[in-house]
């Protein structure tokens, strides 16, 4: 996979200031476990994301290790307390150490 | 003397069961009701909610592609933005230019030929997809328009003869499960009446998005059938009876189902 996957995003914008706010991503991937085989009886090889991080300015705010039994397309939905306005970092790492990274503006009032 | 009489008589009966479904005026359903209707509430939570549900995955990805431009201009530069609202009601369609029977994926890949002078892509690439389930989303929640003028009657007729023929080891005409017996239970699931409102959908089985196509495929292989290709004359023409036989029913792509 060298294109970028599809990755959606959805940040509640203009909460007050220690407000906790549902944060949800979504990332396009098989998440093939390696246990299953094809048509012609051939080992499907494990394609996986093993790591997902967001953090704000470098600090951790959720963080999950991913296993071959997680569906594909993994959808997460964590909350935070939003302290303060800047710049949320998602993350995806696979097993082969590719990573795949998007953005989001929070903006707190 | 005799024999050929019972031969006669034998070819008559075949040709009354093949004239017998020939254009009937009211679709063998009455009622339509659409896959979403058999769904687990799970499974419908998930296609009702507009982040959760995986489908717009590829819709995001169409709405990208359709603001690309491939060297001679985008699909945004002629169609504007938002431009395909309503578009898949009317899918498929007789092609007055092309003279064949277009659905969307084919108008999709005539409209990159002809105006774009880009190749087509091929059917169930993840590029397809993407433009496909954009499009139709557009229209999610409008009725389907599919008419059949007479251009487009052979591949109605054909379609629908295909729909009441039995295939495969197993001997079954899709109108057995999907009129007959929609509502039972066929071992775990309970029996749709086989609606294609909801492609291009995504699909748990196949833990992916894939076209009304993938799903007749899946259909034939279910009842030990050799499926036809993907894009077909005989699917074609089978996408079309079934869209005109689900008249009534709203578009849900992108949908989620088992």
């Amino acid at each position: 996979m060298n294109k970028q996957p599809t990755i959606r995003l959805a940040v509640p914008q203009g909460v007050p200031a220690g407000e906790v706010i549902e944060v949800k991503v979504m990332i396009q991937h098989p998440m093939e476990s390696g246990y299953r085989r094809g048509a012609l009886g051939q080992r499907i090889p494990r394609d996986i994301i093993k790591f997902f991080r967001c953090s704000q300015e470098g600090e951790t705010i959720f963080a999950a290790e991913f296993h071959p039994g997680v569906a594909a397309n993994p959808l997460m939905t964590f909350h935070m307390r939003a302290e303060r306005s800047g710049t949320l970092d998602f993350e995806w790492t696979d097993q082969n150490d590719l990573r795949w990274r998007k953005q989001a503006e929070l903006l707190v009032i | 003397m005799g024999l050929l009489i019972l031969i006669g008589l034998w070819l008559a009966s075949a040709a009354i069961v093949a004239q017998g479904n020939d254009a009937p005026v009211i679709p063998p359903v009455e009622q339509p009701v659409s896959g979403y209707r058999f769904l687990t509430p799970e499974t419908r939570a998930l296609q009702d909610d507009a982040f959760a549900n995986p489908g717009y995955l590829w819709v995001a990805a169409g709405a990208e592609a359709y603001q690309e431009n491939l060297g001679t201009g985008s699909c945004k530069s002629c169609h504007g933005e938002r431009g395909m609202v309503g578009v898949a009601t009317r899918y498929p369609r007789f092609d007055e230019g092309a003279q064949t029977l277009l659905n969307l994926e084919g108008r999709i890949n005539a409209c990159r030929s002809e105006h774009q002078e880009l190749p087509a892509l091929a059917y169930e690439s993840q590029e397809l997809l993407a433009l496909s389930s954009y499009v139709a989303e557009q229209s999610r929640g409008m009725m389907t328009q599919v008419s059949v003028p007479a251009e487009a009657a052979p591949w109605f007729r054909a379609g629908e003869s295909y729909f009441f023929q039995r295939r495969g080891q197993l001997n079954l005409a899709c109108h057995q499960c999907h009129d007959q017996s929609w509502g039972k239970m066929l071992r775990g699931d309970r029996l749709s009446q086989g609606q294609p409102n909801a492609f291009p959908a995504y699909r748990m089985e196949w833990q992916t998005l894939g076209s009304l196509h993938r799903r007749l495929q899946n259909c034939e292989t279910g009842v030990r059938a050799e499926p036809q290709a993907l894009g077909s004359r005989a699917y074609l023409g089978l996408e079309l009876y079934l869209v005109w036989r689900s008249q009534g029913l709203v578009l849900e792509s992108p949908g989620v189902r088992r």
